[in-house]
């Protein structure tokens, strides 16, 4: 056990599986360092150096620098799923997921549905995702519920780094496609993390803490921040429950439900666009699920539906913070229902 | 300002960084004994009674209740009637000033990380502290599914006048995941195996449960390395256990199935922390431990039974000091089923306790511990 950054978390975790395993093999944008250039080798590791290191060790045969072309390596990692490899495909930014849809959505996804059963597709695509970074809105959205939205992937959202490496050696494992999103803001947060490989199962919320009041439903980077709103509410005598349900897919409705039933209040902050995103598919279910735990209506703590500014200020305004997480939960706690007439 | 004594916020674990005092147990003014309890020390992970580690007037209470503190602040003073508060004052003022320039807590941080040894090709860690005393090492074995944190009160306590070495078993905490038959004949000479590699002819053996029962089995199979044995609520006294803490410990995957059966452990449910659950959710997602829990449990203690007796064979160990510690009410391995013991063996019997009396009642362990080795030490 030692402290590690996010960033160096999902590089050990790839490093023991890739020592685990001889059929992974990575792919993506100057993941090695530039396939055919002279001079240093491995100077890049990647866009934000997530992979550095790895080529010395593993070379380019399993580690695979491709053209700038998402749509051509994004359909070949697929098919290598699909014919024996175990491919993690790096899409950097996943706002770049645009131009590579059908091969995620039509193909990858459907593989296992269309052969009968027959086909396996142990896929993980790996992108950046998230506000914050001063990337402007072309390379700063979480679209994790437009995977989410796929029957046929499982879509990851690490909130720490140790809840990093467990999920990314669960999703290489995995038989089906993953998309395994990286917060691009938390690369340098560190914990501690075993050294040892280990796995955290699909579909189990993680409760950061337990409270009375107020279930605080939180998606990947806004799990800290909904952890840091409620030690502060905690101060104010106000305790709340800090759900982290790890994969929006499959997603633990169950554990979401039971927390509801205990606090009888429910606020989600979601980082993605408020439209059909996370936030308003949990509210839905606990609306149809258990309406009449509720003692107050749901609030969800969201950004504007604007694409995401570039202008530091502005950038700083869109992204859900502790602040607005704190001003809903207070709402719901001083809810009163009408006095009947 | 001599005669003025600073109580500081223990570290209880390699964790701890900070806690807070619960409750203080005794009064400002009041006369405190060595070894006295006088306030309740709560962590995240644990809570535990601090002990005075001297005899005087407990002056001043310096943290408040429920204060957040960090390890090696000033909690309390004590100092003879005879001081002037005025000098109390100067001290804390003194001493507050020192800690926060960081200096003193340098100090408190220097505390040893466990090490890590190639036993017979297996990866074995281990913590050792008080190196600097003379004599054979205390050498502290946990039990099943446990790890040498379990010795967090144990340890710091015995390091003050002892050498020291808490182990993780195969299978267990940091050490490999390769338990082998995982018996007690591959428990034990791993025990062994580590003595050998870190030059150590002779040792105090202290085991807990399946701890216990492979301490026994190293002083039956190898004499001439055991300078005495302390057995806390040992297995391989009798075969009953309650078979549904093992089973349930391998099952549970999830904090709230966990934190039922490690209640079973104390006598004190509350003991049982999110954090404590957390950390061992954490151990069991490790690769090759839920392969290496199954082996250790089918070897030991397969059909809720114990499998290893070794009971009858306590008669070998004649001229060894050893004793037995088991708190009265255990849930996991019941004390009433060790009965006809030699003669010379003792058993202590302690009131309130649970399975984990090293943490429920630290000091009265540590303080029996540390009188066998007294008597041991005369064995070579």
């Amino acid at each position: 056990m030692s402290k590690k950054s996010y960033r160096a978390a999902i590089n050990e975790a790839l490093r023991q599986e890739m020592r685990r395993d001889p059929t992974i093999v990575l792919m993506g944008e100057d993941i090695a360092g530039g396939a055919g250039a002279p001079g240093e080798q491995d100077a890049w590791g990647g866009v934000l150096g997530v992979t550095k290191g790895l080529l010395g060790e593993f070379g380019r045969e399993r580690i695979i620098d491709t053209p700038l072309s998402e749509s051509a390596y994004i359909g070949a990692a697929a098919g290598a799923a699909a014919t024996g490899l175990r491919p993690v495909a790096e899409l950097m930014f996943v706002d770049f997921v645009g131009v590579c849809f059908d091969q995620i959505f039509n193909q990858a996804a459907k593989f296992r549905y269309m052969f009968g059963g027959n086909a396996r597709t142990p896929l993980v695509i790996r992108a950046m995702y998230g506000a914050g970074f001063r990337a402007a809105s072309q390379h700063s959205q979480c679209l994790y519920p437009l995977f989410t939205h796929i029957p046929g992937l499982k879509v990851v959202l690490p909130s720490s780094a140790y809840e990093a490496k467990g999920l990314l050696i669960q999703s290489i494992r995995d038989d089906d496609p993953v998309i395994f999103l990286e917060n691009k803001v938390q690369y340098d947060e560190v914990e501690e993390v075993p050294d040892e490989a280990y796995t955290i199962p699909f579909g189990e919320a993680n409760l950061t803490r337990e409270g009375r009041d107020v279930t605080i439903v939180a998606f990947g980077r806004m799990v800290k921040i909904a952890n840091e709103a409620a030690d502060r509410l905690e101060k104010q005598g106000i305790s709340c429950t800090v759900l982290d349900p790890r994969t929006v897919s499959p997603l633990d409705t169950n554990t979401i439900l039971e927390c509801v039933e205990e606090t009888g209040r429910l606020v989600i902050i979601d980082e993605a666009s408020p439209r059909c995103n996370m936030a308003t598919d949990v509210s839905a279910l606990v609306a149809q699920e258990a309406f009449g735990a509720l003692k107050a209506p749901i609030r969800m703590v969201c950004p504007p539906h604007v694409p995401v500014p570039f202008a530091p200020n502005l950038e700083d305004l869109y992204v859900p913070n502790a602040d607005r997480v704190e001003a809903a939960v207070r709402a719901v706690m001083g809810f009163k229902a009408k006095e009947l007439a | 300002m001599a005669g003025i004594i600073a109580l500081t916020m223990p570290k209880f674990g390699l964790a701890m960084t900070e806690g807070k005092v619960a409750s203080w147990t005794i009064p400002e003014g009041a006369m405190v004994e060595v070894g006295q309890e006088i306030a309740d020390i709560e962590t995240t992970k644990i809570t535990n009674g601090y002990e005075s580690p001297i005899k005087g007037m407990l002056r001043r209470h310096v943290a408040a209740e429920q204060q957040e503190l960090p390890v090696g602040a000033l909690i309390a003073v004590i100092a003879d009637a005879s001081v002037p508060d005025s000098d109390i004052d100067a001290f804390i003022v003194a001493f507050e000033a020192e800690f926060a320039s960081g200096h003193t807590q340098e100090q408190a941080e220097a505390v040893p990380e466990p090490l890590s040894v190639d036993v017979d090709g297996r990866a074995i860690r281990y913590l050792e502290n008080g190196r600097e005393h003379a004599g054979r090492p205390i050498v502290l074995i946990h039990g099943f599914g446990g790890d040498l944190n379990n010795w967090m009160f144990t340890q710091p306590g015995l390091a003050e006048d002892h050498w020291v070495i808490a182990l993780d078993l195969p299978g267990h905490g940091g050490s490999s995941k390769d338990v082998g038959a995982g018996d007690l004949a591959a428990l034990s000479a791993v025990v062994a195996g580590l003595l050998t590699t870190l030059d150590i002819p002779q040792a105090h053996l202290v085991g807990h449960s399946l701890g216990g029962a492979v301490a026994l089995r190293m002083a039956l199979d190898t004499p001439d390395r055991v300078a005495s044995l302390s057995l806390i609520s040992p297995a391989s006294f009798g075969d009953e256990i309650d078979g549904s803490f093992i089973t349930g410990f391998i099952a549970a995957g999830r904090r709230k199935e966990l934190q039922p059966v490690l209640q079973k452990l104390f006598k004190n449910k509350s003991l049982v922390s999110r954090d404590m659950a957390d950390d061992l959710l954490k151990y069991k997602r490790l690769d090759g431990v839920a392969a290496a829990l199954g082996t250790v449990a089918a070897a030991n203690f397969a059909n809720g039974r114990q499998q290893e007796i070794l009971h009858g064979r306590l008669a070998e160990l004649s001229g060894l000091p050893v004793q037995i510690i088991w708190g009265d009410a255990d849930e996991i391995i019941p004390v009433g089923h060790v009965k006809n013991l030699p003669a010379g063996i003792v058993m202590h019997v302690l009131a309130d306790a649970g399975h984990m009396p090293q943490m429920e009642k630290a000091a009265e362990v540590n303080r029996l511990i540390a009188d066998l080795v007294a008597t041991g030490g005369a064995r070579s």
